[in-house]
């Protein structure tokens, strides 16, 4: 089936007053950077819908695409005819008959958007069931429960035909909410956090931190790796890569074992906060899991928050494991997440961190350390990459 | 010389060479050493993995490259051999598989393994009635070719795919090696374990093909060592022919559709023209076949006298597959359709390329027809 449009459904919650306008606009402007490259589709916003002409593009391409806008419910892919009384009627027939697995039952449903058409709406259905009868062999209509539904919407620019919905991933635009800058390493949780945050129409930035030589340059490209499939999601992503070497050695040397973790994670805050501040990112996102592993018990928490004033989001606080690892799977990130590589979460974990640590002790372990200076040589030394969703990979021009 | 031998093995697309070129010189690294060349080594087969997860709709990490068909088709079917040989050891195929199928199985034959060798009707097509009835308690593997190799007949791989969801225990094999890029292949919806892929037919290089398998399938490897392919495909990685493999994928990917077209153009017209010569019968039948293959025979002809008259006049045909076209012997494949033993030894496969054009398929069969005449008098086979 050739389509000439698609129309795309988003949602009425949280869009109240002027909110819907400024909504509107943010989704128009997710989904044009959501087409193919160099796509001759075109969008437009037309009475609470959008539409995407697709100008000779396949459809099945960027449904595929649009399904990953936040903010849509649904699309169907639209034929449009004249609204003529033979067109219509062919279209339909030809909708139903592209249907795979062809449909045993059908209903017709007509809305008539452009009420100067003669016919009513009623007598429209009536026509086009009809003519399908007539043609399509062995179908049967059934108007409670059918197999296909053919919508036929006659609006004054023409007819449009549709027999399929598909469904979108709701939330809200990746704009719409601000922007946070999530500390991403190269696990399973801080990619989930942040898919979880941008869901809500939260624009990303990401902050990794890197320890060359003790963790590889294939660690960082795979953190790399998961900002893209990041990316394909919610646009373009910055990543603050921060070299983190010079403090984690520091720590190790003058800090007690037990609290290597927690002293680590509050240079980790501090030194985001300061990234977050200077990129304008109102809040901090991890993947931390309330008693998914010792530092990540709400004694450990506060220890970490305590150095730093921004809001610190953790968006997989109540999950289990599974349930992350779900998501994780359904946005493509767990087989990245898997690969063997150390981080610098991983490096000198400590046999037994300290489970209920203390903000007062780690101040005071902190003290054999010179903070600010540390913190701001890692502030200054940190490179930014953009990763888009469509990389420029080393060996791209090979294929 | 117009080559219309693509079923044994296609003309590299010139991109395709520029690219092995191109890894060659300058990603030598080994994909697994750690350091900046190995890295990117290690990326370039990376993406090359994702182009072929993204055409075959499946995911990276069930991607596994191999030596090409032959080893695909081996590792698959010994792997499940060994891996569930507790389960049962009996196994389901056709009378119709590649040499690289067939013979595998009569080779785990002599392993105390038992095969179904499925029979198939005249257009060289398998019953879903008798596979199910083959079907036994301690049947472990089913494998089914897509498209044949020698005749173009496509297989109901989906409807086998649908009957073995009841038997979530019996692993399904696929040798797609003559129907990726030729028609449509859906892996997943049918319900498909593993499956096999050729680079070297569809215009990328040789040796080196695909084995897909579905995520959390365990097979026993054929090849063990450094654990390469996530443990089921040792040995450094081919990274040249790999990277070409990826290119020739991109390459029909974006050729599809004209490429379909075409195809399905050459093969209709060689049909129309062959069936149209007194003493030519086309034994490849008209519906549910691949675009790229015509079989056909001049009953009475010995095929290779035939091959050599139509190669003097500047055309390159096969007799069968080329990996058994040098038994004087009908062809198996033939045989099992029901075809008669003259016929069969008089068959000749005409499979269409990328570079083929429509009139050169009118100036074939001008040829054949000639041909054809010539030979009248010597006609006994």
């Amino acid at each position: 089936m050739k389509y000439d449009m698609i129309m795309i459904r988003y949602g009425e919650l949280a869009l109240k007053g002027r909110n819907r306008d400024i909504f509107e606009k943010i989704l128009l402007q997710r989904v044009k950077e959501a087409l193919p490259p160099d796509t001759s589709a075109t969008v437009y916003r037309s009475y609470g819908r959008m539409y995407v002409d697709l100008n000779g593009e396949q459809a099945e391409e960027v449904i595929r695409r649009l399904q990953r806008v936040f903010g849509i419910i649904s699309v169907s892919p639209i034929k449009r005819v004249e609204s003529s009384k033979e067109a219509i009627k062919q279209g339909a027939l030809e909708l139903i008959r592209s249907i795979v697995p062809a449909p045993a039952t059908f209903r017709v449903v007509t809305r008539r958007a452009d009420k100067r058409y003669p016919q009513s709406s009623m007598d429209v259905s009536r026509m086009v069931g009809t003519h399908i009868l007539r043609n399509v062999p062995g179908i049967k209509v059934d108007l409670h429960q059918p197999d296909a539904v053919v919508q036929i919407e006659i609006r004054s620019e023409g007819t449009f035909l549709t027999s399929e919905t598909v469904p979108g991933c709701g939330g809200l635009p990746v704009g719409a909410s601000g922007k946070v800058l999530l500390l991403l390493s190269g696990g399973i949780d801080s990619p989930v956090a942040g898919w979880m945050m941008m869901k809500r129409g939260v624009a990303l930035e990401a902050v990794h931190f890197h320890s060359y030589p003790f963790t590889s340059e294939r660690s960082l490209q795979k953190v790399r790796d998961l900002a893209r499939k990041l990316a394909e999601w919610g646009g373009a992503i910055r990543l603050h890569v921060v070299p983190f070497t010079e403090i984690q050695t520091a720590i190790r040397e003058r800090c007690p074992e037990d609290y290597l973790i927690t002293i680590m994670r509050r240079f980790m805050m501090r030194i985001s906060e300061r990234i977050a501040r200077e990129n304008g990112a109102l809040a901090l996102a991890t993947g931390e899991s309330l008693g998914q592993v010792a530092s990540q018990t709400l004694e450990s928490m506060q220890t970490i928050n305590n150095v730093v004033q921004i809001p610190i989001l953790r968006p997989l606080i109540s999950m289990d494991k599974v349930e992350i690892m779900d998501v994780a799977r359904k946005i493509d990130t767990y087989e990245l997440s898997i690969l063997p590589y150390e981080d610098c979460c991983t490096i000198f974990t400590p046999k037994n961190p300290v489970t209920r640590p203390k903000p007062e002790q780690a101040s005071r372990f902190e003290q054999r350390l010179d903070v600010e200076g540390l913190v701001a040589s890692a502030v200054t030394g940190t490179v930014v990459e953009e990763i888009a969703a469509q990389p420029r990979e080393v060996g791209a021009e090979l294929f | 010389m117009i080559y219309l031998d693509n079923s044994a093995t296609t003309k590299p697309y010139p991109e395709v060479v520029e690219t092995v070129r191109q890894v060659m010189e300058n990603y030598y690294g080994n994909p697994s050493s750690l350091h900046q060349k190995g890295v990117e080594a290690e990326q370039v087969l990376k993406q090359a993995r994702q182009i072929a997860a993204h055409a075959l709709r499946v995911k990276p990490g069930e991607i596994i490259f191999t030596s090409g068909g032959t080893e695909s088709n081996n590792t698959a079917i010994k792997g499940v051999a060994t891996q569930y040989r507790n389960r049962g050891k009996h196994l389901v195929t056709t009378q119709i598989e590649h040499p690289a199928v067939y013979d595998v199985c009569k080779q785990l034959e002599a392993f105390g393994y038992e095969v179904t060798y499925l029979p198939v009707n005249a257009e060289g097509r398998i019953s879903l009635e008798e596979l199910k009835q083959a079907i036994r308690p301690d049947t472990i593997l089913v494998s089914v070719m897509h498209v044949n190799n020698e005749l173009g007949t496509i297989q109901p791989i989906a409807e086998i795919g649908a009957y073995l969801q009841r038997f979530p225990k019996i692993v399904f094999h696929v040798d797609a090696v003559q129907s990726f890029g030729k028609i449509p292949l859906h892996v997943r919806e049918w319900g498909i374990d593993l499956l096999s892929v050729s680079a070297h037919k569809f215009h990328g290089p040789r040796g080196v093909g695909i084995l897909y398998k579905r995520e959390g399938l365990q097979i026993q490897p054929l090849l063990t060592g450094g654990g390469q392919e996530a443990g089921v495909r040792s040995g450094t990685e081919n990274l040249p022919a790999i990277a070409g493999m990826a290119k020739a994928i991109r390459i029909m990917e974006e050729r599809r559709e004209q490429t379909a077209a075409l195809y399905r153009e050459l093969t209709a017209r060689l049909r129309r023209g062959i069936a149209s010569i007194p003493g030519c019968v086309v034994n490849t039948p008209e519906e549910l076949t691949a675009p790229h293959i015509l079989n056909f025979s001049v009953p009475g002809v010995k095929a290779e006298v035939l091959l050599h008259a139509l190669e003097e006049q500047g055309f390159l045909v096969s007799t069968r597959s080329a990996c058994s076209s040098k038994r004087n012997e009908p062809s198996r494949v033939l045989m099992a359709t029901g075809m008669g033993r003259e016929r069969a030894l008089s068959a000749i496969r005409l499979s269409v390329g990328a570079e083929n054009k429509p009139e050169e398929m009118d100036r074939f069969v001008d040829v054949l027809r000639d041909a054809v005449q010539r030979l009248r008098p010597y006609q006994n086979v």
